[in-house]
């Protein structure tokens, strides 16, 4: 007997009576055949209303749908279906729940409840039944004249365990392409390569940048590409800024990375890979949209606020014989969002840049 | 014609029930009793808006192609005219502006899905509130709470399709998080794009699991969690004639049969109408997905804000801590970790396992059919509250762009006040809730004791003044004392009287102070003798 049990039994002497369901009161249709005809009346206009909608709806389809080819005229055609299958849903809606509610019975009634649980024969009898199963299988205490098979059980769950792997390592094995997750460190860029506006793709001259303007970038020929452009695009878009030289602190070690306050940092945000794209000129600042990661762009765009941890990937640029903005190498780092391995080259070790801090 | 009809019904009748016994079947089912309250259509709007998403989605699926080939645009709509778009997006464009009613159809489909959500979500609070998942309902809750975390499946992976720039950035930030799981972070992440991010397989997977896996496993759940509310029969609200025995209310033919039934076609009524006059998702104007374009004040569903909040709660560095830490060269980010993974685990999981929890922590064992009123259950309506303050903090953060805006806040600041939020709110709402309840509870023993104020003032004969009141009828009094008082329990003595010391003593004295928490503070429901006293005051 559980605890609640007593308590309930300790303070019975002491307990109010349940003065049992309350008494049911009659509607005004129980009581005036006028006011049933007339609840009966007005079910059935709700039915009407139905049939109306339905009606409108496939007018529309077909009346309105010839009015011509452009945006609006189908926007209106959408909106007038939409309000005859409003309709004609309410109609139905309304009504039964009106007839329930005025002339159905609402005078409530008592259901026994029983317990869950089983009674004690059957769960015997459940229970004398999987032990005949058992027995009779031998996978059990073994019966005269029933040996016991344990070898048959270890070795039938062994094969079910191990079966759906004939099923699962070559489809989950297929799902992930080519698995060659070194992709990730590497993107377009390459010495040479001409840094381009997005997304029309004509190269930038240096002269084109003025102090205190951005552009986005993405690689010269990256428009020209077929299979695998946005996987390309996805981590080589990069947004490039020209500061007063005044202004910018020059990171330790990348004295050549930039070209007369012009500085190109990647635009996949280091938290969880958005696009930072929103550049604030007074501040020097670069926002993420989507979870509102800060970079400040005159310090190395160093995070300043939000969930990321570390500063964007740099971009090293000179500017090439014609004037056109160049990238001087790859990114030194996996640009976008951190993973286990990031900081290992695929052989194992650590990337230079690390190892020698 | 009557005697025909009824003829063929019976024949008809017959027919069926001689190759199916379906008579036994209509004989238990067609009169089972229903109780009736407003709060137990929260679980029916999820189901009719389910039923309106299969509707709605069979349409979809003749006009939507889930292929991510690249393709210029050339439909009706003017400024998409010679874009490059996937073909999922293009006939996205196509179902919404050269489909009669595929707009429609599209807002239909994704404001049900908004409501499909929410409406679980409002069921699952009744169901907490009220103590309906007790005994022997825990099963049944855990296969309504898998059913919550289906719909967010299935609300990703519909949100995901169309293949336009919020949805494809959305795609993103999964992946990031993906990629963050320690060790095969990234090979999930190729697993699930077939390769690098985007990839070219990814829509067509999502579109399967949309339309089959996640439908199919939400049907499979909904039938089984139905089966178990006939089973156990419905929980009832306290009141006259209301017991843990029975079950009082209205036959489910015909009554539930007409309400129930009317109430679906209410529901589509309404999602119809908000899908012919409010525009949800407009693609056309986002276009299509491109991993460099995003826009200010960019927000995910509703559904998926917590999360999003989460992450733009959570600092990379606090006060000179960071929170990426690399260990012997292995990257590890607890700045993604901590609000993509382990916050919802943590999360879920305790509303997963509440109802042992609360079974456990309080030994209560019995099979309950009456609901609680909330205010009869301070601690877990101080917890529940606590849980939905956490949520609501995160769905705040989640749009603390668009809140900054709307109140002319600066976003930093409301980050950083939300950082203290998330820990001290929850706490602050658990006490005042608490104390609400059992302010309500004295305010009912305060009723039963004395009565209605009924603002008549008498004058005894020897001058005194007195305010008439009118004691309570004995329904409403019956819902008024008519609730568990259970104390906390007691612990054994630490040693016997032999001076040996008891095993289990220590595990005893937490679970001895679990049941504190619940029951240390209570309310105690007035008794007869109690009111005749009250009484003989007067």
């Amino acid at each position: 007997m559980s605890q609640s049990d007593q308590s309930q039994e300790t303070t019975e002497s002491d307990s109010f009576q349940d003065p049992g369901v309350p008494y049911h009161r009659p509607r005004l249709a129980d009581k005036d055949p006028k006011a049933a005809k007339r609840a009966e009346r007005q079910v059935a206009a709700m039915f009407g209303i139905s049939i109306l909608g339905t009606v409108i709806a496939i007018w529309a389809y077909f009346g309105l749908n010839d009015m011509g080819e452009d945006v609006k005229s189908i926007q209106q055609t959408n909106t007038v279906i939409g309000i005859g299958v409003m309709l004609a849903m309410f109609g139905i809606g309304w009504g039964a729940i009106h007839w329930a509610k005025t002339l159905m019975r609402d005078h409530e009634m008592v259901e026994e409840r029983h317990e869950l649980r089983s009674s004690d024969e059957s769960r015997e009898g459940a229970i004398q039944n999987l032990k005949d199963g058992v027995e009779d299988s031998g996978i059990g205490a073994s019966k005269e004249g029933v040996p016991r098979r344990g070898l048959l059980k270890g070795s039938l769950i062994t094969a079910m365990l191990v079966a759906p792997l004939a099923l699962l390592v070559p489809q989950i094995g297929n799902m992930g392409g080519d698995w060659n997750v070194g992709l990730l460190r590497h993107t377009m860029w390459k010495k040479g390569t001409r840094l381009a506006r997005d997304p029309d793709g004509t190269p930038i001259k240096a002269s084109d940048v003025t102090i205190g303007s951005a552009f986005h970038v993405i690689p010269e020929g990256l428009n020209e590409m077929g299979h695998g452009k946005l996987e390309a695009k996805a981590k080589a878009i990069v947004l490039m800024v020209r500061l007063d030289p005044r202004d910018l602190t020059i990171q330790p070690g990348r004295e050549d990375w930039s070209f007369d306050g012009i500085v190109a940092y990647s635009k996949v945000c280091t938290h969880v890979g958005c696009p930072v794209a929103l550049y604030e000129q007074q501040t020097h600042h670069l926002l993420c949209p989507c979870h509102q990661s800060t970079f400040d762009v005159s310090d190395g765009a160093k995070v300043v606020f939000g969930p990321a941890k570390r500063p964007l990937p740099q971009l090293p640029i000179a500017v090439d014989d014609e004037g056109y903005i160049i990238a001087t190498s790859d990114f030194d780092e996996p640009v976008g969002p951190s993973y286990w391995d990031r900081l290992k080259t695929p052989d194992g070790t650590l990337t230079p840049e690390e190892g020698s801090h | 014609m009557g005697t025909k009809l009824n003829n063929a019904a019976a024949g008809t009748a017959n027919y069926v029930d001689e190759r199916t016994s379906i008579g036994g079947f209509v004989k238990f089912f067609a009169r089972k009793i229903f109780p009736d309250h407003w709060s137990f259509m929260l679980g029916e709007v999820a189901l009719y808006s389910f039923i309106v998403l299969l509707i709605s989605g069979v349409f979809l699926t003749a006009f939507f192609v889930p292929s991510m080939d690249i393709i210029h645009y050339d439909g009706t709509f003017p400024t998409m005219q010679g874009v490059e778009m996937s073909r999922a997006f293009a006939s996205t464009l196509d179902t919404s502006f050269e489909v009669p009613g595929g707009l429609l159809m599209r807002q239909i489909h994704h404001w049900a899905a908004l409501l499909f959500t929410a409406s679980i979500l409002f069921h699952m609070a009744r169901v907490f509130f009220t103590g309906a998942f007790r005994k022997p309902r825990e099963i049944n809750w855990l296969i309504g709470f898998t059913l919550m975390i289906m719909s967010l499946a299935a609300g990703f992976t519909g949100y995901s399709l169309p293949d336009d720039v919020l949805s494809g950035n959305g795609l993103r930030i999964i992946d990031g998080i993906v990629k963050a799981i320690p060790i095969i972070g990234t090979y999930i992440s190729y697993w699930l794009f077939g390769g690098e991010f985007p990839g070219e397989v990814l829509i067509p997977r999502l579109f399967t699991a949309h339309v089959l896996l996640v439908p199919a496993l939400i049907l499979g759940l909904i039938a089984l969690h139905l089966f178990l509310v006939f089973l156990h029969k419905h929980t009832q609200y306290p009141g006259g004639g209301r017991t843990h025995k029975n079950v009082v209310g209205l036959p489910l033919f015909p009554v539930y049969t007409a309400k129930a039934g009317g109430f679906f076609f209410v529901v589509f009524g309404v999602i119809a109408f908000m899908g012919a006059f409010f525009t949800i998702n407009p693609v056309w104007n986002y276009g299509p997905y491109d991993p460099s374009p995003v826009s200010a004040g960019t927000q995910p569903d509703w559904y998926i804000l917590f999360v999003d909040g989460a992450l733009r709660m959570m600092p990379g560095e606090l006060w000179g801590f960071p929170f990426e830490w690399v260990i012997g060269g292995y990257t590890l980010s607890m700045n993604l970790l901590i609000p993509g993974l382990i916050m919802p685990a943590l999360l879920f999981g305790f509303m997963a396992f509440y109802p042992w929890f609360e079974a456990w922590a309080t030994g209560d064992r019995g099979e309950k059919h009456v609901l609680d009123r909330p205010r009869n259950a301070p601690v877990r309506t101080g917890i529940g509250v606590a849980v939905i303050t956490f949520y609501v903090i995160l769905v705040l953060e989640g749009s603390n762009d668009i809140v900054a805006n709307l109140f002319h806040l600066s976003l930093n600041d409301l980050t950083i006040f939300f950082r203290y939020a998330i820990f001290i709110l929850p706490v602050v709402a658990f006490m005042v809730t608490k104390r609400f309840c059992m302010g309500l509870q004295r305010k009912d023993r305060e009723l039963v004791l004395h009565g209605n104020e009924t603002g008549r003032i008498v004058r005894h004969e020897n001058g005194e003044y007195i305010e008439v009141h009118e004691p309570l009828d004995e329904q409403a009094r019956w819902i008024a004392v008519n609730y568990d008082d259970i104390a906390p329990s007691v612990v054994a003595p630490s040693h016997n009287d032999r001076g040996v010391a008891r095993k289990g003593h220590k595990f005893d004295r937490f679970k001895h102070r679990l049941s504190r928490f619940y029951f240390e503070d209570r309310v105690s429901p007035v008794t007869p003798s109690e009111l005749e006293e009250a009484q003989h005051h007067h």
